[in-house]
């Protein structure tokens, strides 16, 4: 059954990803041809709770994951049997959500007798611009923001990269969600906050830019605060100028150390990736710097953006040439790292 | 055995004849993968040791595959336990299970971990209570009652602290056989009880043995489910706590 298959350089990947709070899955061809993409949002099951809950997501995982992976395979219009590998996600995340994945795609391994890989969902988000601009010239900045992480990555080469910053406390994403419960706006926050700041004046209120020319790592949690005493203190205040002026300070500092890190590092492009990625405002301001500075601007779709499982089947293939499959008795490390070359 | 059964067919078989389980099960701090059929268990894996789960599970399935001489794709039937028990074990076995099923095309029969414990103590004539150890000071519990022909379940599975089965139980006048880890870790608790026995340790985890036996009775009255139709049994609503969330939303 296996005869004809190139374990390393699989033509036709399934990816699996169940770290938070969306049950994805995808089938890839090589390493960035998506044939389908497939994302159950639980987004709408955590809201009452104003953030995600881990034994819900557990449980939603359990319930979706098989047809997910079915309509996944059906609207590539493939075969079970042209699959050539399986990639999950085995971690950072929430431990028992990436345990569902994990344990489903070694199984559809073991029975279809391919490859199976375990995915970093960080490296997974390092690639979703190759999805979409498979040329992409490298080295290239990648701004990677989400509600779990806030990083500056430079990536020299396919499985090279250098940690350029990170968040000391709180993550970019994480900043809009408590910034927008305080605000009694909702969950998630990003959205809300992005949709309330268009009408917001973005210099109304003069909250703080943190760490802005202190090099690489980020600090959201000062500017968080600054914004719950600044509504604590104004019961007058207008809702929308604050979210903008909140919005601007947060894209202020992304922007201004992704530029920079860029002009640092001679890199060829900037990209986007992350929930926080779908942000119109950093989404236009990262796109003008990079014309300003005659560099490539790239930002996923929103759809890439966000937790999705065709960035996962793409981080496999590359860690399947690079270091070949997982054994059949991996598990997951809710606090698994990237390695980087500096660390 | 297993050579002839499947390469020189003597005559035409039936369909129970043909049928081969592959069972997983990982309720509690115990994991196992058994397969079987007509014949009985061909072949099992159990293991106890650190809670590791997820790790086990796909390498037993290739093991008692192995042992048993069979191919995966002989499979017929994917049988899991589907609790109650320990909420991640539970999950990455059904998981594993609904994802075989699916790759394999093949129907699932999910059964209670409490049923699995009572059928491995089935030939006991007295009143057959199973308890797992639920955490947080509960239990998971369910009575059994020996009928011809088997055992039936005569109470609803339950979570409650160790003192409510007792209460309810002392009401009850009969001898009783108390069985699972759970009877195990509140043994003290349970002295209190009249003709009461706790089952040994070798009784404490529901095996994937039974579970095999066990569907294997049920897939010969057809009691099949797809894969995406089974369901865990948690007997509690989920803890809404997000405090130990890793702050990571997209
Ligand atoms: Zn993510």
């Amino acid at each position: 059954m296996t005869a004809t298959i190139n374990t390393t350089n699989p033509s036709i990947l399934l990816g699996i990803e169940t770290s938070c709070d969306e049950t994805a899955a995808a089938v890839v061809a090589g390493p960035n041809k998506v044939l389908s993409s497939v994302i159950s949002s639980q987004v709408d099951i955590h809201a009452r709770y104003g953030g995600v809950v881990p034994e819900i997501a557990s449980r939603a995982h359990v319930e979706m994951l098989t047809p997910v992976v079915a309509q996944a395979v059906v609207e590539a219009g493939i075969k079970e049997s042209d699959i050539e590998a399986v990639a999950a996600t085995a971690g950072p995340g929430l431990i028992g959500a990436l345990l569902v994945g994990v344990s489903a795609a070694k199984s559809l391994a073991l029975v279809w007798d391919v490859p199976f890989v375990a995915v970093n969902h960080l490296e997974a988000h390092l690639y979703s611009s190759f999805l979409e601009e498979p040329e992409l010239e490298l080295p290239v900045v990648i701004l990677l923001v989400s509600g779990g992480h806030t990083l500056l990555v430079l990536m020299e080469a396919f499985g090279q990269y250098r940690l350029l910053g990170q968040t000391l406390d709180d993550a970019a994403g994480e900043a809009f969600d408590k910034v927008a419960r305080f605000m009694g706006l909702g969950y998630p926050g990003g959205p809300v906050i992005d949709r309330l700041a268009i009408t917001g004046n973005p210099e109304a209120v003069a909250f703080p830019r943190p760490m802005y020319d202190n090099g690489y790592n980020f600090s959201f949690s000062g500017l968080k605060t600054a914004v719950v005493n600044y509504v604590r203190k104004h019961a007058d205040l207008d809702v929308a100028d604050v979210a903008a002026s909140f919005q601007q300070a947060v894209t202020d500092v992304l922007i201004h150390k992704a530029r920079t890190a860029a002009q640092q590092y001679g890199a060829k492009g900037l990209c986007l990736s992350g929930g926080v990625a779908a942000n119109s405002l950093l989404r236009e301001r990262l796109l003008d710097a990079c014309t300003a500075d005659g560099i490539n601007g790239f930002l996923p779709s929103r759809s890439m953006c966000t937790d999705n499982a065709a960035m996962v089947a793409a981080a496999g293939w590359h860690r399947l040439a690079l270091e070949g499959p997982s054994p059949l008795d991996t598990g997951a490390d809710p606090n698994l790292a990237l390695p980087f070359l500096n660390n | 055995m297993a050579s002839s059964r499947h390469h020189h067919p003597s005559s035409p078989k039936t369909l129970a004849q043909l049928m081969l389980i592959l069972g997983i099960e990982s309720a509690t701090l115990q994991v196992g993968c058994a397969l079987g059929g007509h014949e009985g268990v061909l072949a099992s894996a159990h293991s106890a040791r650190g809670r590791r789960h997820a790790e086990s599970i796909a390498p037993q399935v290739q093991f008692v595959t192995q042992q048993a001489r069979v191919e995966l794709q002989e499979v017929s039937c994917i049988a899991v336990d589907l609790g109650p028990g320990l909420y991640t074990g539970l999950r990455v076995g059904i998981s594993s299970a609904m994802a075989i099923a699916y790759a394999l095309g093949v129907p699932m029969i999910g059964v209670s971990s409490l049923d699995l414990l009572a059928f491995a103590v089935r030939h006991s004539n007295r009143l057959i209570v199973t308890a797992i150890d639920a955490r947080r000071s509960e239990l998971f519990y369910a009575c059994y009652r020996q009928v011809p022909g088997g055992i039936q379940r005569v109470t609803e599975p339950q979570v409650g602290k160790p003192h409510d089965l007792i209460t309810e139980l002392s009401a009850t006048n009969s001898e009783m056989l108390l069985v699972g880890d759970g009877a195990r870790r509140y043994s003290e608790d349970f002295a209190c009880l009249q003709k009461t026995e706790i089952a040994e340790q070798g009784f404490a985890h529901p095996s994937a043995a039974s579970l095999v036996q066990l569907a294997h009775a049920r897939a010969l009255r057809e009691e099949f489910v797809k894969p995406w139709e089974l369901r865990p049994i948690y007997l509690r609503v989920p803890d809404a706590d997000i405090s130990q969330n890793t702050h990571h939303t997209p």
